[in-house]
């Protein structure tokens, strides 16, 4: 009799765990970073421009997490508009997304970077009748973020950055970094590089960039793994902004929002242009103007021109997709699909992009993007 | 059992009892078909999962340009694909250790301070708050470590180098917070800790009353009498809960994630940042990994179930020899 009773009151209090602890990871899970809630007014003036012709039922769609806040905030704004219709972005990764694409999962994957030869190939399988094409649709600049006490601004150069990261320039008072910021009155701390320990479509970017503008002090390859031995290592996007965050001497890597967020300071980047560049999503979005398309045929898959010198561009930059195919695309969300992302493609849907940390896709690009979602099928 | 059950209690019935024969009414077939049936389901379902992982792993391991035992690098993406796990096997094996060495002695004080010296009304709810340690999710003891032990233990990093840096392992060569293999141990000690504790406990209360007497009847102060019935009598039990908690520490996956600050390199320095284990890698690089990624870290995670079947074997048999104590266990 007493086992029994001592037995239901553990029950109850494992229940009553389970209930807060339940309350307190939902309280973790909503990372919006994006103060979203305060416009609620301007998100319903826009709704009024979505067209929802002949979207309807539910569309799954899965992939990056670099464009999750950006999602989040179109799928709201979307879902407002268009009664009936339920979009589902879940957001795993790049690589997530295009396994469950090619798997016929889902109607679109986000991804970091556009298809590779072999999953283009593989996405013949599911869209029948054609391929899986990439859509520029949310520009992103990468901060560089650093935490040093005393210094509240900072500006570095390519080359300086492939060597703090590649454990080449161990101080900050490095002559190297002094040459860069005159007046700036540099410490001796030793500098902790700060990388993400899992792949990500971020580390490859910045790869993309130093290896572009900094061959020779960049000397790895382009991969979503991190190239580089030493550093330190911290999960996510969020993890490495709260490393640098809380490490005096840290230098680390992230999309705009985290720093935002987290009011970290981040670095300038002299590009060889007249000043050095901020990194802010207009700055962002005149360097992806310089960008051409490199897809054939309906693919607009780009190709970023990292040693930009236009005044003002931010040459660290990514752009996310969406995948889908070009023909072929399942019947029950096709019409969700395409008027889903003609909403995302839309001058509308790109000025929400401003306010959550990323860069709108130029216009020239955009124009193209919107042409080719009419033309799904 | 048998050599301490008290006089005055009959002998239990003999052990091998035949089985009793149906009656031959339909429900009692019904019924047997039904529990043999879910039980050759249960174990084509185990066997098709195993034959599933072990191809996806023979898949991956065939491609492997590197030696899947000995290389340290993790790039099955790369061209061409090169992966081992001798890092993770290090880091897995290493953490585990820090945090056996660390929580056993500590539980089974906890265990012996609950039952045979806390005085009554401060042992149930002592017994029950380390209960309710178990059931924290171990995420939020990454972000606690992540947030609160990593800075704590700056310091105590700092004061190991000095004093026994000596010893090589303690010796901290790289500068950095402590996200390393040794925070990771402790980490895993403090989440072992609850299930080490309460099975001791148990079986530390299931020590005949009679052997606990004797002995004070002889003039034993407690703590003899904790050494010379309460221990021998709980050694299988000890084993066994460490086994468990052993088991939780080598699978431990997102708790670790959250803390160490992984790099695919071995270094008998816990104190610098680096390391993996199997579970921790699993988790940050299933994300972006393609087919053949997956197939590669599903490679990883049989190793780390081979490492885990041997660990429990070995238990077993510790535990089998020692079967003259094996009153409260099994």
């Amino acid at each position: 009799m007493k086992l029994q009773r001592k037995n239901r009151l553990r029950a109850t209090a494992l229940g009553a765990l389970a209930v807060s602890g339940a309350l307190v990871l939902t309280a973790c899970g909503s990372d919006d970073n994006t103060g979203t809630d305060a416009e609620g007014g301007k998100t319903s003036a826009a709704a009024s421009n979505i067209k929802c012709d002949d979207a309807e039922g539910q569309l799954r769609a899965s992939g990056s997490s670099a464009q999750k806040n950006a999602m989040d905030l179109w799928v709201k704004n979307y879902m407002a508009a268009c009664s009936g219709v339920e979009i589902n972005y879940s957001s795993s990764s790049s690589g997530e997304g295009i396994v469950a694409f090619n798997q016929g999962t889902v109607g679109f994957a986000g991804s970091d970077s556009a298809l590779k030869p072999e999953e283009v190939a593989e996405s013949k399988k599911i869209c029948k009748t054609g391929q899986g094409i990439n859509l520029p649709m949310v520009g992103g600049p990468i901060a560089v973020g650093f935490h040093l006490e005393g210094v509240d601004s900072l500006t570095l150069d390519a080359s300086t950055l492939a060597k703090i990261f590649d454990n080449k320039i161990k101080k900050w008072n490095d002559p190297a970094i002094a040459k860069l910021n005159d007046g700036v009155k540099l410490p001796a701390t030793d500098i902790q590089a700060f990388h993400r320990s899992e792949d990500s479509g971020t580390t490859q970017n910045l790869g993309k960039y130093l290896n572009a503008a900094a061959p020779s002090d960049w000397k790895y390859e382009a991969e979503k793994k991190w190239p580089a031995p030493g550093g330190q290592a911290a999960s996510g996007s969020s993890g490495v902004a709260s490393q640098v965050k809380a490490v005096n001497g840290s230098i680390g890597y992230f999309e705009l929002s985290y720093a935002k967020s987290q009011d970290i300071t981040t670095v300038d980047i002299n590009t060889g242009g007249a000043t050095p560049v901020e990194a802010t999503s207009e700055n962002a979005s005149k360097a992806i103007a310089a960008a051409k398309v490199k897809g054939t045929g309906k693919d607009l898959a780009l190709e970023l021109d990292y040693t930009t010198k236009a005044e003002g561009a931010y040459p660290l930059v990514l752009v996310t997709y969406e995948v889908v195919c070009d023909t072929g695309n399942k019947a029950d969300t096709l019409g969700t699909v395409k008027s889903f992302l003609s909403y995302t493609a839309s001058a509308d849907g790109q000025k929400v992009l401003t306010d959550a940390g990323y860069a709108p896709i130029p216009e020239a690009i955009n124009a193209k993007v919107r042409e080719t979602v009419a033309g799904l099928k | 059992m048998a050599s301490t059950t008290p006089l005055d209690i009959p002998p239990a019935p003999p052990e091998t009892r035949a089985r009793p024969k149906s009656t031959g009414r339909a429900g009692d077939k019904i019924f047997l078909g039904l529990s043999r049936g879910s039980g050759i389901l249960l174990l084509v379902i185990m066997a098709s999962i195993a034959v599933f992982l072990s191809y996806r792993a023979f898949i991956a391991i065939s491609k492997d340009e590197g030696n899947f035992l000995t290389t340290f690098d993790w790039n099955p993406a790369g061209d061409p694909p090169v992966f081992g796990i001798a890092v993770l096997l290090f880091g897995t094996v290493v953490s585990s250790i820090i945090a056996m060495v660390i929580a056993v002695p500590i539980a089974v004080g906890i265990a012996l301070f609950i039952s045979h010296y806390a005085p009554r009304k401060l042992a149930a709810p002592l017994a029950y708050v380390i209960d309710l340690l178990a059931a924290v999710p171990s995420i939020v003891y990454g972000i606690w470590g992540a947030l609160v032990l990593v800075p704590y233990l700056e310091g105590l990093n700092l004061w190991l180098d000095q004093f026994f840096g000596w010893t090589y392992i303690f010796d901290k060569t790289e500068i950095g917070v402590p996200r390393s293999l040794f925070t990771v141990g402790i980490l895993l000690a403090i989440m072992i800790l609850p299930i080490v504790t309460s099975v001791s406990r148990e079986v530390f209360l299931q020590v005949p009353k009679m052997n606990e007497e004797a002995a004070l009847a002889l003039g034993a102060t407690r703590w003899e009498v904790i050494r010379l019935s309460v221990l021998p009598f709980g050694r299988s039990g000890i084993i066994s809960a460490s086994m468990l908690g052993l088991g939780r520490a080598l699978g431990e996956t997102m708790a670790v994630a959250t803390v160490l600050s992984p790099s695919f390199l071995i270094s008998l320095h816990v104190l610098n940042h680096g390391g993996g284990t199997f579970a921790q890698n699993i988790a940050a690089k299933f994300g972006e990994a393609d087919e053949f990624g997956r197939d590669a870290l599903i490679a990883s995670g049989l190793v780390l179930f081979v490492l885990t079947l041997l660990v429990n074997g070995a238990a077993r048999l510790i535990i089998a020899r020692r079967k003259e104590y094996s009153g409260a266990n099994a």
